[in-house]
């Protein structure tokens, strides 16, 4: 399954300033809330966390340790 | 498109003010637009405008002489950008950059000292935008003690790797930024930074620490 920033729907005011940031075209507005309409590129660079003004959107990373 | 009355009413410069005044002052502005990672205003070169942002992001960084970017802030609609050269009349400090497509608003410089000599209001707005906007970066300042950001961000990185069994939780940019007492483009500076040393690797959602012993030596340095 591809990784995709976490949401908080509850929190989004459909500003939309996460759309017009995001260089692969992920995200949109429906109904006034943001949704994430491709999936499979997100390459986490967070400028949508970033540039959210009520925190909607987060980009969480897993810390993991390589194996030697 | 005609410049929005609405959307000027929405800039803190020109807040409190009656819709004769922000009628006068809109046809004193122009509008601009600006595709994503276009540059509207670059480090050390004059600038005749003051701009404001109408919708979009753009990003306010410098940049060393090794190339590396500091994120000052990122301006929203309503906020300004080219304030310093256009007051005290010398090069611009920062960089700017479009974060996705954006509109602006602009005026000239002896447009807007007419605007700051007829209407006192905005004279007053223009203080309380600047005066927020020292504090904003006397606070950037007190984070930038950057090698003691460094080892704290090692130290949350160590302090939080997860596996099969031991499923620790994620964490954000800015969440890092909490724990370690500092701002978010921080983070994004410093994690940058171990992945140069060699100590970690950014892998989309992931963070692979490479070399953790190079972690905690980086962990060591007094924090």
């Amino acid at each position: 399954v591809a990784e995709v920033p976490v949401l908080n729907t509850r929190k989004c005011d459909g500003c939309g300033l996460c759309v017009g940031v995001c260089h692969l075209n992920a995200l949109a507005i429906a109904d006034n809330i943001v949704t994430i309409v491709e999936t499979v590129e997100c390459d986490w660079c967070a400028d949508c966390e970033a540039v959210c003004p009520t925190g909607a959107i987060s980009c969480p990373f897993e810390i993991i340790l390589q194996e030697p | 498109m005609a410049v929005q009355l609405e959307l000027l009413k929405r800039i803190p410069y020109f807040s409190d003010l009656d819709l004769a005044e922000l009628e006068s002052i809109r046809k004193l502005i122009f509008e601009k637009t600006a595709d994503r990672a276009e540059m509207i205003s670059l480090e050390g070169e004059p600038a005749d405008d003051l701009y404001f942002v109408a919708s979009g992001v753009v990003k306010v960084f410098k940049t060393s002489a090794e190339g590396k970017e500091q994120i000052l802030s990122i301006l929203r609609p309503g906020e300004s950008f080219n304030d310093v050269p256009i007051f005290d009349g010398g090069p611009n400090p920062v960089s700017v950059q479009a974060m996705g497509p954006v509109l602006l608003y602009q005026i000239k410089r002896n447009d807007m000292g007419a605007v700051l000599r007829n209407h006192p209001q905005v004279a007053l707005n223009v203080i309380k935008v600047l005066a927020t906007r020292v504090r904003d970066l006397v606070s950037l300042v007190e984070n930038l003690s950057f090698r003691h950001v460094i080892s704290r961000v090692a130290r949350i990185l160590l302090e939080h790797i997860g596996g099969e069994t031991d499923r620790k939780p994620r964490l954000t940019q800015q969440e890092m930024a909490a724990m370690a007492g500092t701002v978010r483009e921080v983070v994004g500076r410093s994690l940058k930074a171990l992945e140069e040393e060699g100590a970690i690797k950014l892998d989309r959602h992931r963070i692979i620490i490479t070399d953790k012993g190079a972690l905690m030596k980086i962990m060591e340095v007094s924090s």
